[in-house]
């Protein structure tokens, strides 16, 4: 396999593996070094690439379990990094100020979910994978990831009740 | 969409039960303009969740060709050392350093050489007499 068909195939999941990432380590920066180090750890295995029925999803578990090491590492030194980029965006979104405030509410409740709920959450509703292979990624039982999902987003819909019924997102 | 089908489908949507479809049904109707009133609070997630799938990783993608370059990298250390090895066998031996024919002369010089020699042992031994002194002194001063 040479370059550029090794590009062809990462193309269409290197943002979903960046985002992922970002999803866990918070950072822009981390999540783009992260992202790195997968697809370079892909290239060095390209020969074995084939063998795999999907590179996506293993893809995606790498991305996954590379984050985890890296925050458990994180947490081992007791470097706790404070990441002030929420309010970082993408550019040429013609949408009104008042969405991006609450977008960042949004973004900031599903940042607080344990690492597990926010995996799945961020791969079923931002990336719209169905279960089978949410299972495979999280080497999980279908229904266990229906239970964590589930979990997550009645999570997600009391913090926002709460939110909505205080009028802070109307200020 | 009938409301009353909305707020069945976030119910299934809460218990995890809904399909990828439903899901993007309900994603299009909190996109809209008019969401009702009590479900307002859902809006800012499901804008958010379509917001986040459009970020994009810009920064490039490292995809070194670094094997050959390192066989290369062994190929030229190998022929410096062999250089090494070659000149260092080969090298001339030490340059004659002259000699004395006359054994007077020769045993002049050797002498003049040790005497040096032992000089500038001797500025070193001088330096311990100190030493001597503060140890004469000490003794007279904790005799007592």
């Amino acid at each position: 396999m040479n370059q550029s068909e090794f590009v062809n195939i990462i193309t269409p999941f290197k943002d979903r593996v960046y985002r992922l990432a970002k999803r866990l380590l918070i950072s822009n920066e981390e999540a783009e070094d992260a992202t790195q180090e997968v697809m370079v750890r892909l290239w060095k295995n390209k020969n074995k690439l084939e063998s795999y029925s999907s590179v996506e999803a293993l893809a995606m578990t790498i991305t996954k379990n590379y984050c985890l090491d890296q925050l458990k590492s994180k947490r081992a030194t007791e470097m706790r990094l404070v990441h002030s980029n929420y309010s970082d965006r993408e550019p040429g979104l013609q949408q009104q100020a008042e969405d991006r405030d609450s977008w960042e509410w949004a973004e900031k409740l599903m940042n607080k979910l344990p690492e597990q709920q926010r995996l799945i959450l961020q791969m079923r509703d931002v990336e719209q994978y169905d279960f089978e292979e949410i299972a495979k990624i999280m080497d999980m039982n279908e229904s266990a990831v229906r239970v964590a999902l589930s979990r997550a987003r009645k999570m997600m819909r009391e913090e926002l009740t709460k939110m909505h019924s205080y009028g802070i997102k109307r200020n | 969409m009938e409301l009353r089908e909305i707020e069945i489908l976030l119910d299934k949507y809460f218990d995890a039960e809904t399909s990828v479809a439903e899901e993007n049904q309900l994603k299009m109707y909190f996109s809209s303009s008019n969401v009702a009133p009590h479900l307002e609070q859902y809006r800012s997630m499901f804008g958010y969740f379509a917001q986040a799938g459009r970020q994009r990783f810009e920064k490039t993608i490292p995809l070194k060709t670094k094997k050959r370059y390192v066989g290369w990298l062994s190929v030229a250390a190998s022929v410096v050392i062999a250089f090494g090895v070659f000149t260092f066998i080969n090298k001339e031996p030490q340059e004659d350093l002259g000699t004395f024919d006359d054994p007077e002369i020769a045993l002049r010089e050797t002498q003049k050489a040790l005497n040096l020699l032992s000089n500038n042992v001797n500025k070193g031994v001088n330096s311990i007499n100190y030493l001597e002194e503060y140890e004469n002194s000490r003794k007279t001063i904790f005799k007592k």
